[in-house]
């Protein structure tokens, strides 16, 4: 198997077309602008936080009873329940219920969870023609590619390209870019899909232990365009999606369009609890690594994430570096912290994809410790994670000579005097990745050692 | 070891020692409730109307909906000209233009107005119509989240939703556009 690329090989990529890596960081800093000021007009927002956070604490530590509650409710409900230990699981019980329902034409709404499973090429191995019903998937479904945005799957693409996309796959004029234009003809298209699905597959933004329901959002409407004229519908949850009661959406649904996008809320918030009469409503509890993490101590808060994305668009290396970078299904600086836990060596490189600055912990409507976590996963990483050499070496070299401070004050020397001697090339080459779009500071004529020894004796 | 006992297992050897869940807040907010939930309805790409009767939803529709060929109208106090009890299947409101319906709560920090299953009769109706008006009674307005939950019981209906505006999408270069599968449009009368 090929070894995935590094985050920072990844990143040079995007990096190469500057006007687009420019305009994917401005767009995402305006989403993250409106957040501020969406968030700025709740006065009880730090208290919101909180809240959020500690019933998720609650969550988390009675995780066991609050599904077997959920399950039982749902199952009195009318929906069949279903467990998966993995994404194998999942993807078998999506492809034993259509093929007992015998569903020829299917139609999905969001969610990352099967985008995690990847349940889409599992079903087309067998035959299926999956329909990606969200605007933005279905394009960059035509595009065969994944989301590189967990809220906005498409911000990777210009409009000419969606243009041209369209034109390929709907006939829609050449040239034609124009958002109206083409949401419009994606809008007849998807029309015809929901008429004639047997099915609609859909994520669950929360799960309600206490009623057995759960909550999808969606500003669309497509997740309810589908649900309500198939006749299966099948929801797809990871296991940390619950909640206890249904009170606690007020404190969640506060937050995440706020924080996602700058909304008050999304345009639809479907509370499901009993299929229509006379059809099918199927829910899949999915694990695939998530009670593996809940035992990581350090790490079991990045559980609680409710996927709204705010720190993918304020994270400096995101923004610039865009989510295909990451090469994980979760990207940007929650993903840093979920995916080390499911294939570490895969994921190495990602925890490393960060400034550290720490936006990511202040912008997240559940408190996750984010930048804190990325902390810690380097330090696994470094023990356990595949051998970094050239890092290695520096870090041993760099250690000899800060434990000596006379090999210290030569080396400094050194350095101050050949760097002010060399010519451009010698200094600014491959070697130097700090040098490569950036210059080094100005080199002192002397240390601040030097200046102080010369300087305490003046005062005297 | 069925799956489900394998990940209860899981859970409780990996889970931390029982957290407390703390209560339900209450957060004061602000009286004017028809002015909010006016300004919050326009950033969500709607409009709403402060109507004194229904002759005023008659008028609009006499000025908007003329010659609209399918309207389907919940309330009793406005006529549509399609009967909903004629579709068996949800599929048959394909070509509906306008659905009308009556909202149980309105939400004035987000626009959200509580539209349970009963009030809907094919949960696709909102959904599948091109335009959507709901009637909403000024004094069903609640300030913010946490008040709408206290009154409602989500899980008496087998579906509802909360509709905050028209059906919308930003997929393309961030630009909005209203209708994306859903209506195209949607007016909210505040009835007094």
């Amino acid at each position: 198997m090929k070894a995935a690329p590094t985050h920072a090989a990844a990143a040079a990529e995007f990096l190469k077309d500057s006007e687009r890596s420019h305009w994917h960081d401005e767009t995402l800093w305006h989403v993250r602008s409106k957040r501020d000021v969406s968030a700025q007009k709740i006065p009880e927002w730090e208290q919101l936080r909180t809240l959020a956070s500690q019933i998720k604490d609650h969550v988390l530590s009675n995780l066991d009873n609050l599904l077997l509650q959920f399950e039982k409710k749902a199952q009195a409900n009318g929906i069949e329940v279903l467990w998966a230990k993995d994404a194998q699981e999942h993807n078998e019980h999506v492809l034993r219920i259509l093929e007992e329902n015998q569903v020829k034409q299917l139609v999905k709404s969001k969610s990352i969870l099967t985008e995690e499973c990847g349940l889409n090429h599992f079903l087309e191995d067998k035959g299926y023609d999956v329909v990606d019903t969200d605007l933005g998937e279905r394009i960059i479904q035509f595009n065969k590619q994944v989301p590189s945005h967990i809220v906005m799957p498409a911000i990777h693409l210009k409009k000419k390209e969606i243009g041209d996309i369209f034109h390929e796959h709907l006939g829609t004029d050449a040239g034609a870019d124009d958002p109206k234009y083409l949401t419009e003809a994606a809008r007849q298209h998807l029309r015809q899909k929901f008429i004639q699905a047997h099915a609609a597959i859909t994520g669950v933004n929360f799960g309600i232990a206490e009623t057995g329901g759960f909550v999808v959002c969606t500003n669309e409407g497509n997740a309810d365009m589908g649900t309500h004229l198939a006749d299966i519908h099948i929801a797809c949850m990871g296991i940390e999606k619950l909640i206890p009661r249904a009170a606690d959406l007020g404190v969640y649904l506060r937050l995440l369009a706020r924080s996602a996008t700058g909304q008050s809320i999304t345009n639809y918030t479907s509370h499901f609890h009993r299929p229509r009469k006379g059809k099918k409503m199927y829910l899949i509890l999915v694990d695939n690594g998530r009670t593996k993490q809940l035992g990581r101590e350090d790490f079991r808060n990045s559980l609680k994430c409710i996927r709204c994305g705010a720190c993918m668009n304020t994270c400096p290396i995101y923004r610039r570096s865009s989510g295909f970078s990451y090469n994980s299904t979760v990207p940007g600086p929650i993903g840093s912290i979920l995916s080390p836990g499911m294939d570490l060596n895969k994921h190495s490189t990602l925890p490393f994809a960060s400034t550290l600055c720490g936006s990511c912990s202040d912008v997240c409507p559940v408190k996750i410790n984010i930048h804190e976590q990325l902390y810690k996963w380097r330090q696994v990483i470094t023990k356990e994670g595949p051998p970094q050499v050239s890092k290695r070496w520096a870090m041993r070299f760099g250690g000899q000579v800060m434990s000596k401070p006379r090999l210290f004050e030569l080396m400094g020397k050194m350095a101050r005097k050949s760097l002010s001697i060399s010519p451009r090339g010698f200094v600014y080459n491959s070697f130097n990745a700090w040098g490569k779009h950036r210059e080094l500071p100005e080199v002192p004529k002397e240390t601040f050692k030097d200046w102080y020894r010369k300087n305490r004796n003046h005062d005297k | 070891m069925t799956s489900k006992e394998s990940i209860l297992a899981a859970i409780q050897a990996n889970k931390p020692d029982l957290l407390p869940l703390p209560e339900q807040p209450e957060f004061p907010y602000d009286n004017n409730l028809t002015e909010q939930f006016r300004q919050s309805l326009a950033l969500n790409g709607g409009e709403a109307r402060e109507a004194k009767s229904f002759n005023d939803v008659t008028d609009y529709l006499e000025t908007h909906f003329r010659n609209s060929q399918m309207i389907v109208s919940l309330s009793e106090k406005v006529s549509g000209n399609f009967d909903v009890n004629m579709a068996d299947d949800p599929r048959e409101l394909e070509h509906v233009e306008l659905a009308i319906l009556e909202g149980e709560w309105g939400v004035a920090e987000n626009a959200a107005i509580w539209l349970p299953e009963e009030k809907l009769h094919h949960r696709a109706l909102p959904f599948i119509a091109q335009h959507l008006i709901v009637l909403l009674k000024k004094d069903r307005l609640l300030g913010n989240m946490h008040e709408v939950y206290t009154r409602i019981n989500v899980e008496g209906p087998g579906y509802g939703v909360f509709i905050a505006g028209p059906s919308k999408t930003a997929d393309i270069e961030q630009s909005l556009v209203i209708g994306a599968h859903g209506p195209r449009s949607m007016t909210v009368f505040l009835m007094d």
